[in-house]
């Protein structure tokens, strides 16, 4: 094996997505730095909408499963193997961190009342 | 991993690290960017300077391994010609067939335009060829135009003969239950619609594969799965009957991954007739008769998945390009060294792809492969230096054995398996992740090998 080019996976990850990967790009950027500048703003993690965060992370877990499961044309009844658990954990982990950090900047930046 | 290259990294310096990193990458490719059809990334331009040269060269065929030629070629060299020539516009992903074939995707999923893969600085010449002359140095197209050139890439594909089989024509497939995967996106498709008044039916459903050189011979099995799949779906399989003529006295051509197929018949009940050769087809009567060691013998089907013998295009058969003796001379394959698809005879001119004499792999993985060694073969030449790198029979087979699972078969001209995941993506265990990779990845894998960039 070579040395591996990560602009590669850029590549293959542009020609999965098409157009939705620029979106998805700037989501998570968005997300990232919005992140970023509340919790500079309010120099804490604030608690409450950080646990509604996590309740709609758990659920944006098993959302990105179902995406998965529907995209793929596959059911929970085709994991298989233990790397398949690995998967349907990191499908899971990746749509509950994403959905939490939408979730507290969306409740910490639009509806400052629930503060 | 196929091809082993020491590595100018400054990873390397500390292996262990390297090794981890490497595998994490690895994993996080499999899963995420789906690095399997071969499917680690090739590293393509991690390469040196530019090469200055004002070479000819020329590439007949613009399938998988040609503009995937060109885009490497085009990338490393400066001031050099280089020209393809097809007369087909249409570019077809030929791994999707299946999945078209299974009713998963529409045909528009394998149809693109060749013209959208053709690197910058690379001129298409939208005609057949005709003729090879490699004496002469020149390739002669539809049109009587003489194209000359210092190097030459083959990388014409094959041609599906389905003359071969008395009875048989391309226009009966979708009719009368005959499908044929191989022969289109809408052969696919048309396939497709067969199979599901098959599976809604029942009865005698025959699967099998010639006795030539073919592509993909992982294809003919995955669809017997599929098949078998659908009806235990639709609560029919008892309904029918699914038989696998073998050409040979094997399922496949790799010994540990020919008995793990015949113990998955085993256990979906399909019955498995060896040493069964298709050499006609009655569509009226819906009958398929074999070539047998014990002479011919006679099937009936309701629903027949036929794959035509396969053989090199006409005007590399009819060139000296192909094996004058030996395997793959009869049908004409290109006479290469299997470690660097240089032609034995004709150092200047290069196979790759379908049309390529070596054992094993007419499949993109193997072009994946194939590709990058010799085009820098190729290079190495122009700078009269020689090329270390060597292919070494690597290809892959997502086998479907199932809608939702798959196994990575991976393995090289000596029938070693050869894992891009050893340890962690088991290569005869049926995964949902293979299924995963086979689905969403492999075709922006393909895709971005087109363009040279894996």
């Amino acid at each position: 094996m070579k040395e591996l080019d990560p602009m590669v996976f850029v590549a293959v990850l542009q020609e999965m997505l098409g157009a939705w990967f620029w979106l998805i790009v700037a989501i998570a950027v968005i997300g990232l730095v919005g992140l970023i500048a509340v919790i500079i703003r309010d120099r804490r993690i604030v608690h409450r909408p950080l646990v509604y965060a996590e309740i709609a992370g758990v659920i944006g877990g098993f959302a990105a499963i179902f995406i998965m499961q529907a995209v793929t044309h596959s059911t929970m009844a085709d994991i298989g193997g233990p790397i398949d658990w690995v998967l349907g954990l990191v499908v899971w982990a990746v749509g509950a961190v994403g959905t939490t950090v939408l979730a507290y900047l969306i409740l910490r930046a639009a509806v400052r009342r629930l503060a | 991993m196929p091809v082993h290259v020491p590595s100018s990294s400054p990873d390397t310096a500390s292996n262990g690290l390297a090794l981890r990193r490497r595998d994490l990458v690895r994993l996080l490719g499999g899963l995420g960017a789906g690095a399997a059809f071969g499917l680690l990334p090739h590293p393509a331009s991690a390469t040196p300077a530019r090469v200055k040269t004002s070479a000819k060269i020329v590439i007949a065929g613009a399938g998988a391994a040609g503009l995937a030629a060109a885009s490497r070629l085009a990338d490393r060299l400066d001031g050099a010609t280089i020209t393809l020539i097809d007369e087909r516009r249409p570019h077809y992903y030929q791994p999707g067939f299946t999945l078209i074939a299974a009713g998963l995707k529409p045909p528009s999923y394998s149809i693109s335009t060749t013209k959208d893969y053709v690197a910058r600085g690379v001129d298409l010449i939208e005609e057949r060829v005709a003729e090879f002359d490699p004496d002469g140095k020149k390739v002669v197209t539809s049109t009587g135009r003489a194209v000359p050139y210092d190097y030459l890439i083959v990388a014409t594909g094959l041609v599906l003969d389905y003359a071969a089989i008395a009875g048989m024509d391309t226009a009966l497939i979708g009719k009368d239950g005959i499908g044929s995967v191989y022969a289109g996106p809408d052969a696919a498709h048309a396939t497709y619609l067969e199979m599901a008044r098959f599976v809604e039916k029942g009865g005698v459903g025959l699967f099998g594969r010639p006795a030539t050189e073919m592509k993909c011979a992982g294809a003919p099995l995955k669809y017997t799965f599929i098949t078998d799949d659908l009806l235990r779906k639709q609560n029919t399989r008892a309904k029918a009957e699914l038989i696998y003529t073998a050409q040979n006295k094997v399922l496949f051509s790799v010994p540990i991954v020919s008995e793990k197929v015949r113990m998955l018949y085993a256990d979906r009940g399909v019955k498995v007739n060896y040493e069964h050769i298709l050499t006609a087809i009655d569509p009226g009567r819906k009958i398929a008769t074999y070539k047998t060691p014990t002479g011919s013998a006679e099937l009936k089907y309701d629903f027949i998945a036929v794959v035509p013998p396969m053989r090199a295009p006409e005007p590399v058969r009819n060139s000296p390009l192909k094996w004058q003796e030996g395997p793959f001379a009869a049908d004409g394959w290109m006479e290469v060294d299997r470690a660097t698809l240089r032609h034995r005879r004709y150092p200047n001119v290069f196979g790759v792809g379908d049309v390529a004499g070596v054992p094993k792999g007419k499949t993109a993985a193997s072009v994946k492969w194939q590709v990058p060694v010799a085009v820098d073969h190729l290079i190495a030449s122009i700078e009269g230096k020689t090329s270390k790198e060597v292919y070494n029979g690597y290809t892959s087979c997502p086998l479907i054995t199932r809608i939702g699972r798959a196994m990575l078969v991976e393995f090289d001209y000596n029938d070693n398996l050869v894992p891009s995941f050893p340890g962690i993506i088991a290569p005869l265990e049926e995964l949902w992740v293979t299924w995963v990779m086979k689905e969403t990845a492999l075709r922006p894998t393909y895709i971005a090998m087109l363009r040279g960039n894996a």
